[in-house]
């Protein structure tokens, strides 16, 4: 494929996946309980990357059946995106220690 | 100026920025940061995806207007209904909108495996694999996802439970691996319906998978789906050669397994266990005979008994936010404390409908998290508590998973409310638990129970300690 400057071969992609799979399992494992739900939420919007190469999947469509699947897939994946995002921002701004709500 | 790079340059900066931006929503301090990084790197992604209008394959260039204008209304639908509907939804429906927007990302995934296997455009075993692989596991999520959500929207109320269920899908998913290798070994090169079947398949196999799952386990099977979309959007990266899905999936995946290992393991349940075995269903007969009786108390005496103890810990449950009663338990705990009151929250790892959601019903409510503690860090404490007052909490505070071998739940690790020297339940009426338990807490010596709407109740105990004149 030429619309790129990467080429992932086979063990090139072992070694991503590997790598990215222990930086998951590191972050989470030093968060504490208390923000569990908002990572949960926070991770989903992560996945929400997903947008992109649904966008170049709609975009190099050529059939009607691909541009169908295509603008679900755009539409589904900027769902996650936006959608993660927002509840993610809005449970995290809620969370303040004492001496600042104090303040209010 | 050389596209390609522009775009490559762009994932890589997105990478690094959810990775840090995930790193930083490790601490509540710099939390809220680490999102907004994050969501910047999205930005620049999508921004940088059009790029790929300039080099387009040749079947599809005399579509790409239409494809440009597809795009951008399929962003503006999704983007625009999302942020309405997040901005919108209560904290305590959270976790269903967290699955349904999981389900979003599967289905998106899905998606992209599904245009790339009937344009045939995927070749070589590896990545034909981790398309059929990806397609798969994200269609699951996504049918998965939506019946999560409606079961904990009440959209589906009960449970699909028949004595072969479990049967019935081992060999759905036999077939789904079958078709799959056979799509596989054929190189993809096989008719189109094949790999509608295979989708309408998974999209099955997804519904039955999570119909037979009660309630109380949905957070659960929420967090697997989440780790599944994240697999599944790595997969589906390395078909389209792009290793920011790559990347953000696989740490969502791993991130996504190991939150659902601990959340299985506060329940003291295996994955497994939860996906596969029809809990509550048998565990009526089991029980022993529960000495004792059920003592009421007037919440304004227990109000006022708080007032004058020197240590409260409340052991707050989703019963809490059912009654909206964060905010006027706030004002309650700001009035002890003006009274000298040493006042802690206690947080069992599955109080409220995901771990760590009631950590944020509290926060919408204003608690400062120094005072909230999770389970570990406070239970030694409650022998040293003047009061325990649990609040729309059931199961998490019930003693029989500690001393009754019967008990279904024993061995889940409970809140110790128990021992502390007087234990107020603030209880709507005498019902059981989400699990169907009868609670050996409420039969207690030092149990005294407080029957009302938690709202009204605590209404009641502010009342009460204010008519008895400022306190100091």
């Amino acid at each position: 494929m030429d619309y790129t400057t990467t080429l992932l071969t086979g063990f090139v992609a072992l070694y991503i996946f590997m790598l990215a799979a222990f930086t998951g399992f590191e972050i989470i494992g030093r968060v504490p309980a208390i923000l569990h739900t908002p990572l949960m939420s926070g991770s989903n919007f992560i996945h929400g990357i997903v947008v992109v190469g649904a966008l170049w999947a709609l975009i190099n469509a050529s059939s009607l059946a691909e541009q169908i699947i295509g603008f679900t897939g755009v539409l589904l994946g900027a769902g996650n995106a936006a959608g993660g995002y927002v509840v993610t921002e809005r449970m995290l701004q809620m969370f303040k220690p004492s001496n600042k709500s104090a303040k209010e | 100026m050389n596209a390609a790079l522009l775009i490559d340059s762009s994932y890589f900066i997105a990478a690094f920025l959810f990775i840090y931006g995930l790193k930083r929503m490790s601490s509540p301090l710099t939390a809220r940061s680490g999102i907004i990084v994050a969501g910047w790197g999205m930005v620049l992604a999508v921004l940088a995806s059009f790029l790929y209008t300039l080099d387009v394959n040749d079947a599809a260039k005399p579509h790409l207007t239409t494809n440009i204008a597809l795009a951008l209304i399929a962003l503006a639908l999704g983007l625009g209904w999302a942020w309405r509907s997040g901005k919108k939804v209560a904290m305590t429906e959270m976790p269903q909108m967290v699955a349904l927007y999981n389900g979003m990302g599967g289905g998106a995934a899905a998606a992209i495996a599904a245009i790339e296997l009937i344009g045939y455009k995927t070749h070589g075993t590896v990545a034909l694999s981790l398309a059929v692989l990806g397609g798969l596991i994200g269609a699951v999520a996504l049918s998965g996802s939506l019946i999560a959500w409606a079961k904990l929207d009440g959209r589906i109320n009960g449970t699909l439970r028949f004595g072969a269920l479990q049967l019935v899908n081992g060999s759905l998913l036999l077939i789904l691996l079958a078709i799959g290798g056979y799509i596989i070994w054929h190189g993809g090169a096989v008719a189109w319906p094949l790999f509608a079947v295979f989708f309408a398949l998974a999209l099955f196999y997804g519904v039955m998978m999570t119909m037979p799952i009660g309630g109380a386990d949905m957070p659960v099977v929420i967090s697997l789906y989440n780790a599944f979309t994240g697999l599944a959007v790595g997969f589906e990266g390395y078909v389209l050669n792009n290793p920011a899905l790559m990347i953000a999936g696989m740490v969502v995946g791993s991130a996504g397994s190991l939150l659902t290992l601990l959340m299985a393991k506060a329940m003291n349940r295996s994955v497994a266990n939860v996906l596969f075995s029809n809990f509550g269903a048998a565990s009526d007969e089991a029980e022993g005979d529960i000495a004792g009786s059920q003592k009421p108390i007037d919440a304004g005496d227990a109000g006022i008994n708080m007032r004058y103890a020197s240590k409260v810990i409340i052991a707050p449950g989703y019963g809490l936010a059912v009654a909206q009663a964060q905010h006027k338990l706030f004002e309650l705990v700001k009035l002890l404390q003006d009274a000298d009151v040493e006042v802690k929250f206690a947080i069992h790892p599955v109080a409220g409908r995901m771990p760590g959601h009631m950590n944020v019903l509290l926060a919408e409510a204003g608690v400062p998290y120094d005072i909230i503690f999770d389970m570990e860090d406070i239970n030694d404490e409650f022998k040293e508590a003047d009061v325990a007052i649990v609040i729309g909490a059931n199961d998490t505070v019930n003693p029989a998973a500690r001393t009754n071998k019967s008990s279904p739940i024993y061995g889940m690790p409970v809140l110790n409310v128990d021992m502390a020297k007087q234990v107020y339940v603030v209880k709507r009426g005498q019902g059981k638990g989400y699990s169907g338990v009868e609670n050996a807490l409420f039969y207690a010596d030092n149990t005294q129970m407080v029957y009302g709407d938690a709202q009204k109740v605590i209404v009641n105990m502010i009342q009460a300690i204010k008519s008895l004149g400022g306190g100091h």
